[in-house]
């Protein structure tokens, strides 16, 4: 186990520097010059030069590169060029909206993927199977931006019971923060809880067919018990890899929901940072992102082995 | 077993959510309105008007946070400011201001003569990052003689000066908390800034020591709303009540129909053009620069690209200023003409050209319908989308790699662009230069204006570019607000004079 866990923090620790080298070759060949876009169309040469040098621009590509890596491994990520304020603490704010949207949209996903995924499987090719799958199909074919403007045009123009968009911050208490993003998570919820009751679905079915299943009904188990003691469990893995996959999907994908709810998390940011050239913004929070998501495959593998006890190493050599 | 306490957890969400639903209804309409949320689609970078392009900081504390010696009404029109009254030596190279009494900063710090020496001195330092550092390039010395007087000498006389103290980059900060206004801004105005929830909205407050007239408004809070739909939801939502710019004009409509608001369609100093590269040799010739003027259907492309909103306009000047010369006849649609003019410049058998365009709509729509237009005489283009930072290094800046691009210039009194030599136009006349030079010398009024008629003239009759539209500002705000500003002669929403009807 010790050193099946080393190999995988070898393995985060190299794709994440491959994941930084990557984001800082690509900005570096992109058109744009964040002096430029800050100063805009009447700025003289004298400032943009007095800008470049105060932002640390004239400094060749290699140096900046291990200027930034060097200061990350200290835990200093530098500086946004256009807020003048450490990409730490943009971040962090930022993060205080996008990590508990994802969560809650995820809760809500699973709390009702499961179920009715399972509900599907029990009831296979009746009616109620037939419901569910409908549901679901229709899940997938909506998109989230567009089921966000539906939630918005009925529960806020129409109802009054939400506010259309933006954030109220937690310092200000737990219940309007929490509300500003119910609708946001929903709409973010709904094609994941889509994809993931299928693939429940599926997976039950597929334990139910297994032997020792049809040995545990052969020896006179209840229905329920089989379900239960056998099936639930073992259908867990291949559920578990998906939900560690939408898991990252949702951080990313709250990019477009944020947008719809104009909240301001992770994804308003990077778009922001993009088209300001903020340079030092981007490469942090693809970097952050690209950390997230090793990080929450590791905690599947972790998960795997919790709800799979037989030994791992030798398999991942 | 999991997904039950998964369930719990989130109905424990949604009552508290409920409770809060509850908590805000009750206290909805208790008291009278004094506070105004207004949408903004752009969040500012920083609040630093002095360091910095972004016309989202202006928007939000040009008069609201900051002063400067002038400021610039809601007619465009140069009023006082700090500065209560001034006066002008002979050679019109001395300008003497006397300053106001009682004019405090946000931080209690007094101010006096020193800070404007301060001021416009940082502005025009060779390490300023000030964005319009040519506005205070005609300096020649400030001086301070008494904490009630400034003296500025100018290098030469400029008949703009008085105006371009009123922009927000010439505003006056304190040698305290200059370096600190990015974050933290200490200016004069009548609001002081409560609150920046970044990503979400700034929250301004009125001040009580404040030197002029107090607002009506206690509390002004600028919400971040980039998305033209999330836009209109806010409005209808109640979450805003006033949008002074409308991301996307085909939403105007529904607002005209709706009793609780208003819509407003004013002027801004935005002259939508289509720019033509002089620096490539096919547009070193006037005949096709006047082809391509005479194969454009502007009106088109304000209803197509802008729902109508938006004037045509033969040079580069604001329909609205006292100045303005109608000069759309002068290259009027005709693609006949076009294709004629074409031949005898030899292009007969058409040509190819790249257009490069930026993201706002105006462009993106407008480059689509331009391309038609200019199919039907023979030319076809290739569209290139841009984002801003590209078109600025690849367009503006640079080897200015592009043929034909969209652009709106939306700085005030800007028609001085075509004298600069190495403007990204590439376009140079000796006759433009002239007139510009005489201008700068000119302080009679009526003159003034018919120099500025005559250099409109100069640009339409060289096709400098192709004239498209004036920019409108389209906003939308609640039927009982009075007091926004209908049209943008700067970029600023000046909320001291707001209030709410009964």
């Amino acid at each position: 186990m010790l050193s099946y866990l080393a190999h995988r923090a070898f393995n985060l620790a190299a794709a994440l520097l491959a994941a930084s080298l990557l984001v800082f070759v690509i900005l570096s060949v992109l058109p744009g010059d964040p002096a430029e876009i800050m100063l805009g169309v009447g700025a003289t040469p004298e400032s943009l030069a007095a800008l470049r040098a105060e932002l640390g621009l004239n400094e060749s590509a290699v140096i900046r590169y291990f200027d930034w890596i060097g200061g990350v491994l200290h835990g200093d990520f530098g500086q946004s060029m256009t807020y003048g304020v450490p990409v730490a603490e943009l971040v962090l704010e930022r993060l205080q909206v996008t990590v508990p949207l994802a969560i809650i949209a995820f809760l809500m996903a699973v709390a009702v993927a499961l179920p009715f995924g399972v509900f599907a499987a029990v009831n296979r090719n009746r009616p109620g199977d037939y419901l569910v799958m409908g549901f679901s199909q229709l899940g997938l074919a909506v998109p989230n931006f567009w089921f966000g403007i539906l939630l918005i045009l009925i529960f806020a123009v129409q109802l009054h019971w939400f506010q259309a968009g933006g954030f109220a911050p937690w310092a200000d208490g737990w219940g309007p923060a929490l509300k500003s993003l119910l609708l946001p998570a929903v709409a973010l919820a709904l094609s994941e809880a889509a994809i993931l009751s299928r693939v429940v679905r599926s997976a039950t079915l597929d334990v139910y067919r297994e032997d020792y299943v049809r040995t545990a009904r052969a020896k006179g188990l209840s229905k329920p018990a089989v379900l239960f003691r056998h099936v639930l469990r073992n259908m867990l893995l291949p559920v578990v890899t998906i939900m560690g996959l939408q898991f990252a999907f949702l951080i990313a994908g709250a990019v477009v929901v944020e947008n719809v709810f104009y909240l301001p998390g992770l994804g308003r940011l990077i778009l922001q940072a993009i088209f300001q050239r903020d340079l030092v913004v981007v490469q942090n929070i693809i970097l952050l992102l690209a950390g997230l998501v090793v990080l929450v495959n590791f905690i599947v593998d972790l998960a795997y082995a919790l709800i799979d006890p037989r030994p791992h190493g030798e398999a991942h050599r | 077993m999991r997904s039950k306490r998964f369930g719990i957890a989130l109905a424990a969400a949604q009552m508290v959510a409920l409770a809060a639903t509850a908590g805000f209804a009750a206290t909805g309409g208790a008291f009278a309105k004094d506070s105004l949320t207004m949408g903004v689609g752009l969040e500012p970078p920083h609040l630093d008007p002095t360091a910095g392009a972004a016309a989202a900081i202006d928007e939000i504390v040009y008069a609201n946070l900051f002063e400067g010696l002038t400021r610039i009404d809601r007619n465009g029109a140069v009023q006082p400011g700090l500065a209560e009254s001034w006066t002008i030596s002979d050679d019109r190279l001395t300008y003497t201001f006397t300053l106001r009494d009682g004019v405090t900063f946000h931080d209690g710090a007094s101010f006096d003569s020193s800070d404007v020496k301060f001021s416009l001195d940082r502005a025009r330092a060779e390490t300023s990052t000030n964005a319009q550092k040519g506005l205070f390039e005609g300096i020649a010395s400030v001086e301070a003689p008494d904490p009630k007087t400034v003296i500025v000498t100018l290098k030469q006389p400029e008949g703009n000066f008085l105006w371009n103290m009123g922009w927000g980059d010439a505003v006056m900060v304190d040698p305290a908390s200059a370096e600190s206004n990015n974050t933290n801004p200490v200016g004069t105005g009548p609001f002081k800034l409560a609150r920046w929830t970044k990503g979400d909205s700034v929250m301004l407050t009125r001040r009580d020591d404040y030197w002029g007239k107090a607002p009506a408004l206690k509390s002004v809070t600028f919400k971040f709303i980039p998305d033209a739909s999330a836009q209109v939801a806010a409005l209808l939502a109640g979450d805003v009540d006033a949008m002074p710019n409308m991301g996307a004009p085909e939403t105007l409509a529904q607002f005209e129909a709706d009793p609780r608001f208003e819509v407003v369609v004013g002027t801004t100093e935005g002259e939508t053009l289509l720019v033509l590269n002089q620096r490539r040799d096919l547009f070193k010739d006037p005949k096709v620069r006047r082809a391509i003027a005479h194969a454009i259907d502007k009106q088109a492309i304000v209803d197509g690209a802008m729902f109508g909103f938006g004037t045509p306009i033969g040079s580069h000047f604001a329909p609205h200023n006292p100045a303005y010369l109608d000069l759309t006849g002068v290259a009027p649609y005709d693609p006949e003409k076009a294709k004629s003019l074409l031949a005898e410049a030899g292009h007969a058998d058409g040509l190819k050209l790249v257009m490069k365009l930026p993201p706002p709509s105006y462009a993106r729509r407008g480059g689509e319908i331009i391309a038609a237009q200019l199919r039907a005489v023979g030319i076809e283009t290739e569209l290139v989308n841009v984002e801003w930072g590209q078109w600025l290094s690849d367009v503006f800046k640079g080897d200015h790699d592009f043929d034909l691009t969209i652009v709106s210039h939306t700085e005030p009194l800007d028609i001085g662009i075509y004298a600069r030599p190495d403007y990204y136009f590439g376009y140079h006349s000796d006759a433009f230069n002239a007139v510009m030079d005489e201008i700068r010398d000119t302080a009679d009024e009526a003159k003034r204006t018919k120099l500025y008629q005559k250099a409109q003239t100069i640009l339409a009759e060289d096709t400098a570019n192709v004239f498209l539209f004036q920019l409108a500002k389209t906003g939308v705000r609640a039927a009982k607000l009075d007091g926004l500003w209908e049209n943008a002669p700067i970029q600023a929403n000046d909320v001291t004079g707001v209030h709410w009807r009964k």
